[in-house]
């Protein structure tokens, strides 16, 4: 039987216009079912990559793959069946909350893939119940705690029912229980991971596989637990583990 | 609410029973929706620095000119100054009572089906949303700037506060950026998800309709009354 990951990418570059660049040649595949973390640093491409992933950032050079169909942002059609394939969870919830409701809002990615009338509701509160929103619904974004926004952004992605979730830096800002309640949920989701992250210990806590990407270029790819004790890999890529913290 | 406004307005000011019929029917609204007269009084304040203007009119004019104790006072000012003044508030309380019997989702909603351009209600639609966190932002950066030591106090100061208002409009645009982009991963493609269009019940467009039709009828029975007196 031909398995084909669920993500691959191959060798892929990109420059930014000003002449910045950010990718020197990024290789990277994910399994179905998979729970991956890309650690990094600031700086080292983790967002630009993310952008590539579903054909934000056009590829400059290599090829991203997602379940056998290739990302191209110049064909329309494609892309389109693209995004509803990989699901993005965007740092600040206030950038990926945009309509006036938390309802209104996780509809509005089914809705632009054409799911209309009772067969939407029924997504929308399928994907609230996932994340334990359901009885938010009708409330506006700005009410909510930062924690529960996050997991209302999580569903705003569920609803499109991806193949791949992708989740940047999903435990910043989070106090430790709606770090752990997030954990809890993602824990239960049966669906691919990639986790951007520079919390190692959640990595720890989600991921059985993480990969560093420091300097544009994937400079490990192992256990989580082996990465983790690898000190001096760690010190060498600008990551730390929190002080008191031993494997 | 714009029906009634424009019968108010096509009314002219020497039609002051008019007017008091006007006032009543809002008074009348105003009671039925059950809103408190007081919220009423405070949100229709907007209007102040419009009457302030019209109070001023009668003071400035040639022609025929009215002695009340030393002020001298125009006959033509005054009743134009009268006239911004009523319907200007009238215009106000219907405002205001549209404001608060109904939401700025369901106005946004209305507009839409009253065939505004889809783009400006979109635009309102994400000013509705991010109007908060706009200004949450705000009063983060002043209480930074006091925080360091800083209080606006005169004119000196304007430059910092318009560094401020520049950053805050940088943060806004690349928010707006960034918005954008989570909407095209979940498939935008220029339109937002909006319900089905309910249908209004009679009910609902006889209650829409009472304040134009009892301010026409209001109108067209001052009018022939006065034409009928002045025979």
């Amino acid at each position: 039987m031909n398995i084909q990951p669920t993500l691959l990418i191959e060798d892929l570059a990109f420059a930014y216009p000003d002449g910045n660049q950010a990718l020197f040649g990024v290789n990277l595949s994910v399994n179905k079912g998979e729970r991956v973390a890309l650690l990094g640093p600031n700086g080292a491409g983790k967002t630009t990559l993310v952008m590539h992933l579903n054909g934000i950032h056009p590829t400059g050079h290599g090829r991203v793959m997602v379940a056998g169909k290739i990302v191209d942002p110049s064909d329309k059609a494609g892309i389109k069946e693209i995004r509803s394939k990989v699901g993005i969870v965007f740092q600040d919830p206030d950038d990926q909350l945009f309509m006036p409701t938390v309802g209104e809002d996780v509809a509005f990615g089914p809705y632009n893939m054409g799911i209309r009338g009772s067969e939407l509701d029924k997504v929308v509160d399928q994907a609230l119940d996932l994340v334990g929103m359901a009885e938010f619904k009708e409330r506006p974004p700005h009410h909510l705690s930062f924690g529960q926004r996050r997991r209302v952004a999580v569903a705003t992605v569920l609803a499109m029912k991806p193949e791949i979730l992708i989740l940047d830096e999903p435990s910043s800002n989070l106090d430790p229980a709606s770090r752990r309640e997030l954990a809890d949920i993602l824990r239960t989701l049966d669906i691919t991971i990639v986790m951007v992250t520079h919390d190692l210990p959640y990595a720890l806590e989600l991921c059985e596989r993480s990969v560093i990407l420091s300097g544009g270029i994937i400079v490990a790819d192992d256990k989580t637990d082996v990465i983790l004790k690898d000190k001096e890999l760690l010190r060498s890529h600008r990551l730390e583990l929190p002080v008191g913290f031993a494997l | 609410m714009l029906a009634f406004i424009l019968v108010v307005v096509a009314t002219e000011i020497s039609n002051w029973v008019a007017f008091l019929g006007y006032f009543l029917l809002i008074l009348g609204a105003i009671t039925v929706a059950k809103i408190n007269l007081l919220t009423v009084f405070k949100r229709a304040l907007i209007e102040i620095p419009f009457v302030f203007f019209a109070v001023l009119m009668p003071f400035f004019g040639t022609g025929k000119f009215v002695m009340i104790g030393p002020l001298k006072l125009y006959e033509a000012g005054l009743l134009a100054g009268a006239s911004i003044v009523a319907k200007g508030t009238l215009g106000v309380l219907s405002a205001v009572l549209l404001s608060t019997t109904t939401t700025a989702r369901e106005i946004l909603r209305g507009l839409e089906r009253l065939k505004l351009p889809k783009v400006m209600v979109q635009i309102a639609t994400f000013m509705l949303r991010y109007v908060n966190v706009i200004s949450d932002e705000m009063d983060r950066m002043k209480v930074a700037r006091e925080s360091r030591g800083f209080e606006a106090t005169g004119v000196k100061h304007w430059k910092v506060l318009a560094t401020a208002a520049g950053a805050l409009f940088i943060r806004s645009y690349e928010r707006g950026e960034r918005v954008h982009l989570s909407m095209l991963s979940r498939g935008y493609e220029g339109q937002l998800p909006h319900e089905e269009p309910k249908h209004n019940n009679a009910k609902s467009w006889a209650t829409a309709i009472s304040l134009p039709f009892f301010a026409a009828l209001i109108l067209l029975l001052t009018k022939t009354l006065t034409t009928s007196i002045g025979r």
